[in-house]
């Protein structure tokens, strides 16, 4: 196991996730089954492949600088727990 | 002067002036009523593609080259992940290890003395949503109106040796921005913001001092408040023979000091990814040489040239350089008259005075070039004293008026005629004999007397060139 227990509670935390005794088992096992396959793939030789960061062959995925019609407030305030005056409501966050 | 070398490195971040964000058309415009300004993309909505905005990186080349740096070919973007309500996909999109410009630098000059202060790394992200907090009520309002609003970070190298280096960095790079015409450059709304890092160590030795970093310090007067601070502070516990604490730290304008933000989180788990959703750019040498090629003149080979061009002094080429708006002014007026020194005077004076007092730009200034210059040819002509010219200029910023206009309808014409002062004077010597002899005893003083009643007697219309000497040949005779 590469994955211990600490390594994802701290991911979970980052993550503001609670998780009880039976998810962290669950979590560490898929987790750790994740970074079998990757060890898995580092085996293989790519010395002189160039590095990938996408399946797509694009290079220039540009649009111009126009504006667009936004959504209406409405739809941007609609999945929010709690609104004032069109703004959302959140629990406060000191810095 | 101190036993301590300090070592501050700076990075900036600047909203970019674009029309629309970086990865959707959502207007970027600030002021817009809350969260009016969002889509799915900006909202982070499950299922969207972000599409970058060429703008931005047209943006992001411009200031790269403006500042000697190499352009990347190849760009990725990169997901940095943290939980934070003004964040509403749960990260923020940048660049990572594949910036857009690198190893740059910008020059910076400190009592006469240069100094190159290099740029790391020059990269384009997104910025976050609006945190409001309530002051009476433990909640925070959101506005997702900025969330994906462009931005250039910049960081500088850990070049910077002081307060006053530091403020001349950013004030360059500011006035850089700006006659790029990428960025507004306004700290107070947060179109620039600066963050610092600081380190203190004892002179001479290698190893870098533990650093902390300084957050929130919108002005320049306070990053200069706040990093004096922070020097004395590292230096403070060094001397006590303590250690400094490596943390985060907010500038409190009230307190005039520096405080912890006790941050509990690891704030610095980002886990950056390149982001699936966004292809890499690559960027070819026709668009940079294109852009290239667009470049304005910068600050730095405007003030040089207004030395050398209009035989200024350095101060005169700074100020007038602030701002590319009152370059193109001085300019404007030196085609209409040659006479530059005269009128970096009057700008450096009258007319930033006035869009002082009246808090316009120069684009609203009344006193257009034209004006200016007809004005300083009615005094090089004889036709108006420098006295008079300031209450004509005043009148032109008011009315819009032209000189000649004002002059006739006030009578503002001073008397050059000679016949005209000599009679006047002679008047004045007669009634006051007493004055007359203490002068022609030696008191020559007296001189100002004399000429002070003459102005009195023509209020101030007499041409004091020629009031001073028709007084003296009379006196002296």
């Amino acid at each position: 196991m590469k994955i211990t227990d600490q390594e994802v509670l701290h991911v979970a935390g980052l993550s503001r996730l609670k998780l009880d005794e039976h998810e962290l088992k669950r979590f560490l096992r898929e987790l750790n089954a994740i970074v079998d396959y990757m060890d898995m793939l580092a085996q293989i030789d790519t010395a002189g492949v160039p590095e990938t960061v996408h399946a797509t062959m694009l290079t220039r995925a540009l649009r111009q600088d126009i504006p667009e019609r936004s959504q209406e407030r409405a739809a941007a305030l609609a999945n929010a727990p709690s609104q004032r005056e069109g703004k959302i409501v959140v629990p406060r966050v000191i810095e | 002067m101190r036993d301590y070398d300090i070592v501050i490195g700076l990075e900036v971040h600047a909203q970019l002036l674009t029309e629309t964000k970086i990865f959707c058309g959502c207007s970027a415009r600030a002021g817009l009523a809350p969260n009016s300004s969002t889509c799915p993309v900006c909202m982070g909505m499950p299922g969207v593609l972000p599409v970058l905005n060429s703008k931005v990186v047209e943006f992001g080349i411009r200031l790269g080259l403006a500042t000697g740096c190499t352009i990347a070919r190849r760009n990725v973007f990169a997901r940095k992940n943290y939980f934070y309500p003004d964040l509403p996909k749960g990260y923020q999109i940048t660049q990572y290890d594949r910036p857009l410009c690198e190893r740059g630098f910008l020059e910076i000059e400190i009592a006469g003395t240069k100094k190159r202060i290099g740029i790391t790394r020059i990269h384009m992200e997104e910025d976050a949503g609006k945190n409001i907090h309530d002051e009476h009520e433990p909640v925070s309002y959101m506005d997702f109106n900025r969330a994906g609003v462009p931005l250039l970070e910049i960081v500088s190298e850990p070049d910077i040796a002081g307060p006053d280096e530091a403020v001349a960095y950013l004030k360059e790079l500011r006035q850089i921005l700006m006659f790029l015409d990428i960025c507004d450059g306004n700290m107070e709304e947060g179109s620039f913001r600066c963050d610092a890092n600081i380190s203190v160590k004892p002179k001479g030795v290698a190893a870098f001092g533990i650093r902390t970093e300084l957050k929130n310090m919108n002005s320049f007067r306070n990053v200069g408040k706040a990093l004096e601070f922070e020097v004395d502070r590292h230096i403070g516990i060094l001397k006590a023979g303590g250690r400094v604490e490596q943390d985060t730290r907010l500038w409190d304008v009230a307190a005039n000091r520096t405080r912890s933000m006790r941050s509990k989180e690891e704030s610095h788990d980002y886990r950056y990814f390149p982001d699936p959703d966004l292809v890499p750019l690559e960027v070819d040498e026709a668009w940079i040489e294109e852009i290239r090629s667009s470049l304005p003149e910068l600050p730095s080979a405007k003030r040089k040239r207004f030395q050398e061009e209009y035989g200024l002094p350095a101060y005169d080429a700074d100020v007038l350089t602030q701002t590319k708006a009152l370059a193109d002014y001085f300019e404007q007026c030196s085609e209409l008259l040659d006479s530059p020194k005269e009128i970096s005077n009057w700008i450096m004076t009258e007319v930033l005075r006035v869009l002082n007092e009246q808090d316009i730009a120069l684009p609203q200034l009344k006193v257009t070039p034209g004006m200016l210059t007809a004005m300083l040819t009615l005094i090089s002509t004889g036709t108006i004293s420098i006295s008079m010219a300031k209450e004509v200029f005043a009148e032109m910023a008011s009315s819009g008026r032209t000189a000649e206009d004002i002059v006739q309808s006030k009578g503002l014409r001073q008397i050059s005629d000679e016949d005209e002062l000599l009679g006047l004077v002679q008047g004045i010597l007669e009634n006051n004999p007493a004055e007359v002899k203490k002068y022609r005893q030696g008191k020559t003083q007296l001189l100002g007397f004399f000429v002070g009643q003459l102005m009195k007697a023509t209020k101030g219309k007499a041409n004091p060139n020629l009031a001073n000497s028709i007084i003296k040949e009379m006196l002296e005779s």
